[in-house]
């Protein structure tokens, strides 16, 4: 009551801490725990050639003399690398610093693709209706009766039938691998866009924005749009643990990234013929380096769910 | 419950024709079938008598028309990388993913349920606490992850399962099963194990969430005041109630099993459909691809209506407003 006279409005950081969001985040530890993992592996992976030790791509600095060195505290080691080296002589810690930038960008990539998608149909469905809303939900209906994992590996193969012999492997394998999973996953932005589209449409503001006549496409995209995309965050911050995961497990059947610019999935993929013969380093360090990022990330989309969702509070 | 059964009837139909466009645009468009058939020295007059035979020349709804025409009688073509009939290669690869599939889901359902169970009755005790942080791992790790590492625990490690291949396998005629020799039933450990935790996890979550909701009703509190033991209220009037959603989702991830099923046999070389159909993606066997697609979706389609037929058998409240409609 008595801060009405008070003039300067409290900075953004102040607010921040005033907020419901900021509290329960304090107040959760593993959520804390979480965030400061995620921001670690985004960092490392966004400054891979700062950070990295070693570059494992450049080929003149491998050397076979350094192949399969054990991690640092084991016999036989080499201090130079402290979770060992591949087959072919690259530091693993590198090769996981790299490797997961490059599934980070594809997790990132492909869930802006399928978020992009999924809300421009969920917007066409929801506002023109009829015969339209009735084919892209068909559509939507008939995908989600499937896994995900199946439709991207069709997509996959379909897409490396139609341009197989076009362009390299190395050059297309990012762009086949968003394709596959943005195509997999924008169902749930187009339901979700969709339903709250339906509910807006109906509001005041966007008949008078008809009455004035203004082009539909102009109405959904600059006064439906904003007021609809709440939802969206929260899957899309689950989504990208998913697409990560998905990204690894294409590239670990070997329908992903190939070797040559290793992910997190296809260095699990190399270290697995590896298993056997002892050299266990080279798929346990990637394999838990991809479950500690795939698991913070779904803890703080878990979080922001139950944060954002106000029927739970 | 008849014009019910029917429209959903009608529904799957149009579902697997869609599926099956999609299975023909590919089979028909993604790369040239009679390159694939053929070798480098045929001339083009031979390519052009075979496009003939093979009806490539035709309109494209009559070619769609034909394949799903001999989609129903089950041929699916010759497969470009083993040059054998499709569904001979199916039929071959299809008792393996079964029986891990259905070991799998029984794995699930029979670990899942009462530990779905116990977390909600005991929520604070330390095993409830172990579980659900067991399923939220289980939830997070990706398949290939856990197989690899069971394979590196259990095969490299300890050395007690074998890690891949289905062991020996007895012939009965018209299915080849792994389920009655030792050999068999060790390798189906880790596979069915990896395949099932993450259904497990799922129904674990789904129980118990339902029954803390239905422990909270008046009924249950109801049952508690009259003095029934608490195993019969638990279990005859909690966990009954429970059981619509539970059948829901264990049905549908049946399908998904199957599907999952992909990532499982590649891990440990389980020479089922899955395994085949990842070569195929690999190789753009399409023929396989479109016949193990068009599978999949026939497979779905039924589990969907067994499962809403289940529905109508299990809770009467849908039987009696189902009448209304």
């Amino acid at each position: 009551m008595s801060v009405v006279e008070q003039s300067d409005r409290p900075g953004f950081i102040a607010r921040m801490r005033d907020t419901d969001i900021w509290y329960s985040f304090v107040r959760n530890r593993i959520v804390m725990l979480a965030a400061f993992i995620t921001i670690v592996i985004f960092l490392g992976a966004l400054f891979a050639p700062l950070v990295a030790p070693h570059n494992p791509f450049d080929l003149a600095s491998l050397s076979l003399m350094d192949s399969l060195v054990p991690p640092a505290w084991m016999e036989e080691s080499d201090p130079r690398y402290l979770l060992g080296t591949d087959d072919q002589g690259r530091d693993i810690l590198s090769a996981i610093i790299y490797g997961a930038r490059i599934s980070l960008a594809v997790g990132f990539a492909s869930v802006a693709f399928a978020a992009v998608l999924g809300i421009s149909l969920g917007l066409l469905a929801g506002y023109l209706g009829g015969r339209t809303d009735a084919i892209i939900m068909r559509i939507a209906d008939v995908q989600l009766t499937f896994p995900s994992i199946l439709i991207a590996l069709l997509i996959d193969g379909s897409v490396r039938g139609i341009f197989g012999g076009q362009f390299s492997r190395e050059d297309s394998a990012f762009y086949v691998l968003v394709l596959s999973i943005g195509l997999s996953f924008w169902v749930q932005y187009a339901r979700t866009v969709r339903s709250s589209t339906l509910v807006e449409k109906n509001k005041e503001y966007v008949q008078a924005a008809r009455l004035i006549g203004l082009h539909p496409i102009k109405i959904m995209l600059r006064h439906v749009l904003p007021n609809v995309t709440g939802p969206v965050l929260v899957i899309a911050t689950i989504n990208l643990a998913l697409a990560i995961i998905t990204e690894a497990t294409l590239s670990f059947l070997g329908v992903g990234i190939p070797s040559t610019q290793p992910s997190l999935g296809t260095l699990i993929r190399i270290g697995n013929d590896f298993l056997f013969s002892g050299e266990w380093w080279i798929t346990i360090f990637p394999g838990i380096a991809l479950a500690v990022l795939a698991l913070a990330i779904n803890l703080l989309g878990d979080w922001l769910r139950d944060v954002l969702n106000p029927r739970l509070r | 419950m008849l014009a019910f059964t029917i429209r959903r009837l009608i529904q799957s139909i149009g579902v697997m024709l869609v599926v099956s466009l999609i299975a023909f645009v590919m089979f028909r468009f993604v790369g040239d079938p009679v390159d694939q058939m053929v070798g480098l020295e045929t001339t083009i007059e031979e390519r052009e008598i075979l496009r003939e035979q093979l009806g490539l020349n035709d309109a494209t709804p009559v070619q769609f028309l034909r394949f799903v025409g001999n989609a129903i009688q089950g041929d699916f073509g010759v497969s470009y990388q083993f040059k054998r009939p499709v569904a001979t290669i199916l039929g071959e690869r299809m008792p393996a993913t079964l029986e891990l599939a259905f070991v799998s889901a029984i794995l699930a359902l029979v670990a899942g349920i009462p530990m779905g169970v116990y977390t909600a009755l005991r929520r604070e005790s330390v095993l409830s606490k172990l579980f659900l942080m067991i399923s939220l791992i289980g939830v997070s790790l990706p398949t290939f992850l856990i197989g690899i590492l069971f394979i590196f625990l259990f095969a490299v490690v300890f050395q007690i399962l074998p890690s891949f291949g289905r062991g020996e396998i007895v012939d009965l005629g018209w299915w080849r099963t792994g389920l009655l020799t030792s050999s068999g039933l060790k390798a189906l450990i880790l596979p069915s194990i990896t395949l099932a935790l993450f259904q497990m996890t799922l129904i674990m979550r789904l129980v118990r969430s339902e029954m803390l909701e239905v422990l909270r009703t008046d009924y249950i509190k109801f049952c508690q005041a009259r003095g029934l033991r608490s195993r019969s209220v638990n279990f005859g009037h909690a966990l009954k109630n429970t059981l619509v959603p539970v059948i829901t989702i264990a049905g549908l991830q049946i399908g998904s099993l199957i599907a999952f099923a992909i990532i499982t046999e590649t891990v440990f070389q389980w020479p089922g459909m899955g395994l085949l159909f990842l070569q195929a993606v690999q190789n753009v066997d399409i023929p396989i691809m479109a016949a193990y697609l068009l599978l999949i979706a026939f497979l779905f389609v039924m589990i969907n209506m067994a499962v809403d037929m289940l529905y109508v058998v299990v809770d009467p409240r849908i039987r009696i407003g189902g009448g209304e409609e």
